[in-house]
């Protein structure tokens, strides 16, 4: 007789938000009628992230989360606890601003950035046909739900198979939703194919980690891992499976040499399902490694760190210097977000097993504003537009702000964020995962940051230089004039990352007081 | 000293970085609207602020004043407030700031009339000067930090005004790399402060800091002297300087002369606590202030750009300073008084060059320049001013500043105060003849005017408007009067002694008077060798061919270009190139070679611009590879 495990649904909250956002929307997928599923499909979507976001932080502010009061549930599989919950509003609230990207229809002609029948072959007749149509594959809303939803159970999972499970309830939705482009359908389903299989690949050396973890210890519990880890640290099954584990999961986080998929498919999904992936995923993965390292492994700290503290200067370089030679802003920015998994990983080695880690809120806080900033650079890049779509082209961007100088405006401070310039959010977030850093005495890796983010400095700081001080092309492309959605999703990002700059100390508090893992 | 909070019109000394950054905000985001009225806004504002910091500074009485404004981070482990410290050492700077800031603002005026973009000239100006006046007031080494990286922004965008210039977006680009290099130290010094000490204000550092070991505290004022170096051109990072003249004229006097290049001076005399305790930290100050010293003097001496003569007049100039803070407590007010009376008559200087240049359609080449004198009466006589306070002709500016420095540091003794000494004697010398020289070959002899470019009419010089010219007048003032009445009439010493420690009468090594006959025997030595080589021949209108070794060496400014080449961008451009090629063909050539030999069974499951999916996949396993042998690696060793 197996017993029905006992389950905190007030804890559970969040995730039910979202998972039930998502069969809904399966639902009226099924039996809504075409003319009205899209707003009835955003609504749920919306009603899903922002219920699961607000229910977080109603969790967050009724319950001692600190401490002893971090908790765990459903059988021991899931961790309540400050930064389960710190993430997964985080992941909640980045969503909500992806879904609203999703759902914008003013500046395409095409009215969406999302193909009108995915099943339609490309190029053919009817897909012609079909380009202009007011109908759109909404089953994206679903999609993005459940995703979310496996995102936000990843970074909760107090246990690997779960984490196993979440990561493929993630990873699933996202392929297809790389394939939904409107335009450039065969480049967007090329990236589809491509991520679908190369994530099939980690997922399964993930998976073989998790069963290798299983044999050394005979559990697949984190609390067990540690116990084991703890009394026999150097058994080899135990650190082989560690490092399969840590493959899989720098896939996700596209962390070099785990990252050649990233500039291929951050170009060809539809921009709003990049922007998505930028800042959703890239929280998630890194939750998972924050959860795996701190308490699976956080005993045995000089097992780990060694290699993270490689991967991350592999990983910054690449990501910085390949940046410098990009033509394409999307796949600038997919560099980009591979030199941010090396600073966060910086971040990462702030660990103290004995003490509380400063690595652990720094990280946090960094994924929070990185988060919002890509959000609201990929927002910009979905209104620049020529006859043919997204105009992402750098030489396009010449001249940008002559023609529209408050998106130039708004651009310049998402990329002096992502420089890490003071005053925006990127710098707090760069000073905070620095500070960890050195705090635990890895300053060599800091300088090789600081050096790399001077480098990366550049490649940003050109895309101003050309907006600014560049004669405009001719026939160069149009900046749509974005409806509410868009408008919503600047606002919101562009202020964050003013305000998250100036005076970020309330955030970072509670960062800081969210720091915990249960373990 | 202990600081006191702010009272009265100091708890308002915000209102004085607020002011130009409101400016700029208006100007930026207000757009064309604002084209009419924009320069005159972005002048009023400045020039507010200089009212306000000159009412701070009288209401100060040497205190040190606080002014708490909120709290910037605060996570349990770290507190970094955003305050502000008004004490004689920053209001001496807010002066010259916002003093000479006006002055420019004024200039703009009439220089910048013609340009389209006049407005966003001025919101750029307001911008570096609410970064410049955040980085003397901030009251810890984070917000001097984000002014530092302001200004080093405001610069870029400044020298970068003329992009369409292909020359001005490489210097642009130049100015910004060499700046990182020293911003990286400076990060760093601010990361071991507060690793170290858990603070990053100036209170807590300068009080906790003699606990530290003394690696420590070199290793701190290392960093922060190459983030120094980085910002106020001295070696090895002088490069940036000299091309950064590309920008209007305005621009090279203010940020890349009076007021932005000193701030290494400023960064290094702030942190004069931890210097104290490092002697081997000083020492290199002090060498890199004699090295640079020499570079810039030398390479002055050969150029024929005058916008360029007077930026290795800069560069040698504040050589002069690093070498006074380097010599510690004896010399900081030293440097400060130079820094003051140098960002009066370089300021003069450059906008006289600008006049000149106004004149001559845009011409820079001196060898086209010749009898302008009679043309430009107000331009000459306010230029020349300059010159003799620059050269130390007694009783201007230059005299009782650089002296001083002098003096100090032969009061130094031994063969090391000799030999700093008989450099900084050296330099005075090379100074008068280079500017000697810049002035024989502009204002003196025949005419030698030539279209600026082929296709354009020959220049008829005429004097600059007022607008121009007035504040030219002031600054010619300053120059006569500055160095005087900060050394004797109202000694800076003593006005800075809260800062530096109350002045004490040093040992002299050789009587001060001695020193100051030599100083100027050494001056009319060069005034004279530039009459003999410069003056008392004609000037070709293209520079020789045929020329010593040490000529070709100074034309290249000693080479600082192809050194910097090879030693940093070479490498750079060779990683990028490795990386991409890496990343486009390596991998591809492993695995397609591989995949031959295996049969090729593999299929082309999908072409992108950069390879397959399989060699994703092979790149991935390799990494994991990687993964699972370090990690072994590691826990079995």
């Amino acid at each position: 007789m197996i017993e029905a495990p006992d389950l905190d649904y007030a804890a559970l909250a969040p995730l039910l938000f979202l998972f039930g956002a998502a069969c809904i929307g399966v639902l009226v997928e099924a039996f809504a009628r075409r003319e009205v599923r899209h707003p009835v499909q955003l609504a749920v979507a919306l009603v899903g992230t922002v219920g699961g976001f607000l229910s977080a932080i109603l969790l967050a502010s009724t319950r001692e989360l600190s401490g002893d009061g971090a908790d765990v549930t459903a059988g021991d599989a899931l961790a309540v606890d400050g930064a389960g919950i710190f993430l997964q509003a985080t992941i909640a609230g980045l969503g909500a601003l992806s879904i609203l990207l999703f759902a914008e229809r003013a500046l395409d002609p095409a009215r969406s950035s999302f193909v009108a029948a995915a099943a339609v072959p490309a190029g053919s007749p009817r897909d012609r046909e079909l380009l202009t149509s007011e109908r759109v594959q909404t089953e994206v809303y679903p999609l993005a739900t459940f995703a979310l939803g496996g995102m936000m159970l990843f970074v909760a999972a107090n246990d690997l198979l779960v984490m196993f499970v979440a990561l493929e309830v993630l990873s699933l939705p996202l392929y297809l939703m790389c394939g939904l482009a409107r335009r450039r359908r065969l480049l967007s389903q090329e990236a589809a194919v491509k991520y679908f299989l190369l994530g099939a690949f980690a997922s399964a050396f993930f998976l073989y980690g998790l069963a290798l973890v299983y044999g050394a210890t005979g559990s697949v519990r984190l609390s067990a891992v540690q116990e084991a880890v703890t009394d026999g640290g150097g058994d080899t099954l135990l650190v082989l499976g560690l490092a399969l584990l840590i493959v899989g999961l720098m896939f996700k986080a596209s962390v070099a040499p785990f990252h050649t998929w990233t500039p291929d498919v951050y170009q060809g999904a539809p921009t709003p399902v990049t922007a998505f992936m930028a800042a959703c995923t890239k929280v998630a993965a890194f939750g998972a490694i924050l959860r795996l390292l701190y308490v699976g492994f956080g005993t045995d700290e000089w097992t780990w760190r060694p290699l993270i503290y490689g991967i991350a200067i592999v990983s910054m370089i690449v990501g910085a210097v390949l940046g410098l030679t990009q033509t394409d802003l999307k796949r600038m920015l997919a560099y980009s977000s591979i030199a941010h998994a090396g600073f966060l990983l910086t971040g990462v080695l702030g660990f103290d097993a004995t003490g509380d880690s400063p690595g652990l809120s720094a990280t946090m806080f960094y994924l929070l504003v990185y988060g919002l900033t890509t959000i609201g650079a990929f927002a910009v890049l979905t209104m620049i537009r020529d006859g043919d779509g997204e105009a992402t082209h750098l030489s396009s961007w010449a001249g940008l702000a002559q023609r529209s100088p408050v998106i130039a405006a708004v651009m310049t401070l998402f990329l002096l964020a992502l420089a890490g310039i003071p005053l925006t959010s990127g710098f707090t977030g760069k000073f905070a995962v620095f500070r960890a850093a050195i705090d635990d005495g890895a300053w060599p890796l800091v300088v090789v940051a600081l050096l790399t983010s001077a480098v990366a400095a550049f490649f940003y700081l050109r895309v101003v230089v050309l907006m600014y001080f560049s004669e405009p092309a001719p026939d160069g492309p149009t900046v749509g004039v974005p409806g509410l959605p868009t408008t919503i999703v600047l606002a919101v990002t562009a202020a964050a990352t003013l305000v998250l700059g100036v005076v970020p100390g309330s955030v970072l508090d509670l960062a800081g007081q969210a720091a915990n893992l249960v373990g | 000293m202990d600081t006191v909070p702010a009272d009265g019109l100091l708890s308002a000394s915000w209102l004085l970085i607020a002011l130009p950054l409101a400016g700029a905000a208006v100007l930026l985001l207000g757009g064309r609207r604002t084209d009419r009225w924009g320069h005159l806004l972005g002048t009023a504002t400045v020039a507010i602020a200089f009212v306000i910091a000159l009412a701070c500074a009288f209401s100060l009485d040497d205190r040190q004043v606080a002014v708490h404004l909120f709290t910037f981070i605060d996570t349990g482990s770290l507190e970094v407030d955003a305050g502000l410290l008004f004490d004689p050492l920053s209001a001496v700077f807010a002066l010259l700031i916002t003093g000479v800031g006006a002055l420019i603002h004024v200039y703009s005026i009439g220089y910048m009339a013609h340009d389209p973009r006049r407005r966003r000239f001025f919101a750029y100006l307001n911008l570096f000067v609410a970064a410049m006046l955040l980085l003397v007031l901030g009251d810890n080494y984070v917000a001097l930090y984000v002014g530092w990286e302001g200004v080093g922004l405001a610069s870029y965008l400044l020298i970068a005004f003329w992009h369409e210039r292909p020359a001005a977006a490489t210097a642009a680009k130049k100015a910004f790399i060499m700046n990182r290099v020293g911003d990286v130290g400076l990060a760093l010094a601010i990361f071991v402060m507060f690793a170290q000490l858990g603070t990053v204000t100036y209170e807590g550092v300068f009080g906790s800091v003699g606990l530290l070991a003394g690696g420590t505290v070199t290793a701190i004022g290392l960093l922060l002297l190459l983030g120094a170096c980085g910002k106020s051109g001295q070696f090895p990072l002088q490069a940036w300087l000299p091309d950064a003249m590309e920008g209007p004229t305005p621009v090279s006097a203010l940020i890349h002369a009076a007021t932005m290049v000193t701030a290494g001076v400023y960064l290094i005399a702030r942190s004069a606590p931890i210097y104290d305790l490092t002697e081997t930290a000083r020492t290199v100050v002090l060498v890199v202030g004699a090295v640079t010293l020499m570079i810039g003097a030398i390479a002055g001496c050969a150029y024929d750009d005058i916008k360029k003569v007077l930026a290795y007049s800069t560069v040698s100039q504040i050589g002069y300073m690093f070498l006074a803070v380097g010599l510690g407590p004896v010399g900081y007010a030293a440097a400060i008084a130079h820094l003051l009376t140098h960002g009066f008559f370089k300021a003069g200087l450059f906008l006289g060059a600008g006049s000149v240049m106004h004149a001559m359609d845009d011409q820079v080449d001196m060898r086209r320049f010749g009898g302008l004198a009679r043309k430009l009466p107000i331009t000459f006589v306010t230029f020349g001013l300059g010159y003799l306070a620059l050269i130390g002709f007694p009783f201007l500016s230059g005299y009782w500043t650089k002296d001083a420095i002098i003096e100090a540091a032969l009061d130094r003794g031994g063969v090391s105060g000799w030999v700093l000494g008989g450099v900084a004697v050296l330099g005075a010398g090379l100074t008068a003849f280079y500017m000697t020289r810049l002035m024989l070959m502009t204002f003196f002899g025949r005419a030698r005017w030539a279209p600026s470019a082929p296709g354009r009419p020959a220049p008829h010089p005429h004097e600059s408007p007022s607008v121009m010219t007035v504040p030219m007048v002031v600054l010619s003032v300053g120059s006569v009067a500055a160095g005087f009445l900060l050394v004797q009439v109202f000694p800076l010493d003593e006005w800075l002694a809260p800062v530096f420690g109350e002045p004490h009468e040093a040992e002299h090594v050789i009587a001060p008077a001695v020193v100051a006959t030599v100083v100027t025997a050494v001056m009319v030595l060069g005034v004279l060798a530039a009459w003999l080589f410069v003056g008392r021949r004609e000037v070709p209108v293209v520079a020789p061919e045929r020329v010593s070794v040490v000529t070709r060496a100074a034309r290249k400014a000693l080479y600082a270009d192809a050194i910097n080449e090879s030693l940093f961008m070479r490498p750079g451009q060779w990683l990028t190139r490795a990386l991409v090629w890496v990343d486009n063909r390596g991998v591809d050539g492993a695995v397609n070679g591989l995949a031959a030999g295996l049969g090729g069974s593999s299929s082309r499951l999908g072409r992108a611009q950069t390879g397959f999916v399989r060699t994703y996949a092979m790149g991935m396993l390799g990494g994991a590879v990687l993964v699972a042998g370090a990690l072994l690696a590691v826990t079995a060793g």
